[in-house]
């Protein structure tokens, strides 16, 4: 159980450090509100799984501890979260494939029989909704969009896809959790996504590559190195000054 | 002692920090209140990412305290989820009157004008509860509260 809630809460953490580096840096002030926005959603998202997981673990450990005091290989994100900002059309493409899978994901925890995880998901799926309609309204502007929103959006497409494959990957973990009933197969959710995928795509004009390949690891601690380099900066002030408040 | 309708009265003084015009009780974040030897006080919190929630936390025990409530405990609770349908219809009012649209199925109307016809520039206002709006009609722009 622990370990499933560090997979959702470090997804929601990771990803939510990502979108937050764009503060101040975004191409127009509206979207540099959205992004802001949504990354706090997902730090506040955060603190429910993580606090929930330190509870579960029972070593006294609260959110903050587990965000800021774990290294790398403790990490239990999908590895498309960690993958770096790049270009704002990879940062929003990277959002898309996420909130896809995330939405669905939530979905389905809110009928978990753990009534704490259904408590949560039933709070976040709500604010995962108005994420996923932005993301698929802004992949379908930029993919339908100019010759050069177009292939920004495709090469982006192209390079985060490696990363797809590990959303519905079942591993032992979670034949337990869907033999409690906490959680259903992730690969039970791909046909929902690959429907919901293809319906955006082809309003966006994109095509979806072909291969299947898909890079594997960070659900069990197998991270990119641009994740070190991440916490590096995320991880800072609790590392240099343990136990700081504001 | 005190009593629970003394508490709830107390706590619609307090102001949610973000939107002054509206208390803590119009805003529906309140879930339960139990007087006794000790005073519980039940929160939810608004959206995940609304930062406002540990200083709503912060403003209700300050405000307790200040009323000579010494024993207070708060517990934040997340089941059943917050929604824009708890505001109160009679903070729809007040929430117009400060120029933000109030939460409401399909497009807002103009805080300012009335008018029925904005276009929505951004899903994401100065908040996170907040959407982004121009009115067609006497262009200006304005939030409008997001329904969830």
């Amino acid at each position: 159980m622990f370990e499933f809630l560090l997979r959702m809460g470090d997804n929601t953490l990771v990803l939510g450090h990502r979108v937050s580096e764009w503060c101040g840096h975004s191409p127009v002030l509206e979207e540099d509100i959205a992004l802001a926005n949504i990354a706090l959603d997902m730090i506040g998202q955060t603190r429910l799984w993580l606090g929930l997981a330190g509870e579960v673990e029972g070593q006294g450990r609260d959110a903050d501890a587990l965000a800021f005091r774990r290294d790398v290989w403790d990490f239990r994100n999908l590895l498309i979260v960690e993958r770096p900002n790049r270009d704002y059309g990879h940062t929003l493409m990277r959002q898309f494939l996420f909130d896809l899978w995330h939405h669905e994901r939530l979905a389905d925890l809110c009928l978990s029989s753990d009534d704490r995880v259904a408590g949560i998901a039933a709070k976040c799926v709500k604010e995962a909704d108005y994420h996923l309609e932005r993301s698929i309204d802004l992949v379908v502007r930029l993919g339908d969009g100019t010759a050069e929103s177009h292939a920004k959006m495709q090469a982006a497409l192209e390079a985060l896809w490696p990363y797809v494959g590990e959303m519905f990957v079942d591993d032992g973990l979670d034949v337990e959790m869907a033999e409690q009933g906490i959680a259903p197969l992730p690969s039970s959710q791909r046909a929902r996504f690959d429907a919901a995928l293809d319906r955006a795509l082809a309003r966006a004009t994109l095509i979806r590559p072909e291969s299947d390949f898909a890079q594997k690891g960070g659900r069990s601690g197998t991270h990119t190195e641009d994740l070190g380099h991440m916490l590096a900066t995320m991880q800072f002030l609790q590392r240099a000054y343990p136990d700081a408040r504001w | 002692m005190v009593t629970e309708a003394q508490i709830w009265g107390w706590l619609a003084e307090v102001p949610d920090p973000e939107i002054p015009v509206l208390s803590l009780v119009d805003l529906g974040v309140i879930r339960e209140v139990q007087a006794g030897d000790e005073v519980l006080v039940k929160v939810t919190p608004t959206y995940s990412g609304c930062p406002a929630t540990t200083v709503i936390n912060l403003d209700i025990e300050a405000k307790l305290r200040s009323k000579g409530v010494q024993n207070l405990r708060l517990e934040t609770q997340i089941a059943p989820p917050w929604t824009t349908d708890w505001i109160k219809p009679e903070a729809h009012e007040k929430l117009r009157a400060y120029g933000i649209a109030p939460p409401r199925a399909g497009k807002p109307s103009c805080p300012r004008c009335g008018s029925a016809s904005a276009t929505l520039v951004s899903r994401f206002g100065s908040t996170p509860c907040k959407s982004h709006y121009k009115c067609a009609e006497c262009l200006e722009p304005f939030d409008a509260f997001k329904c969830i």
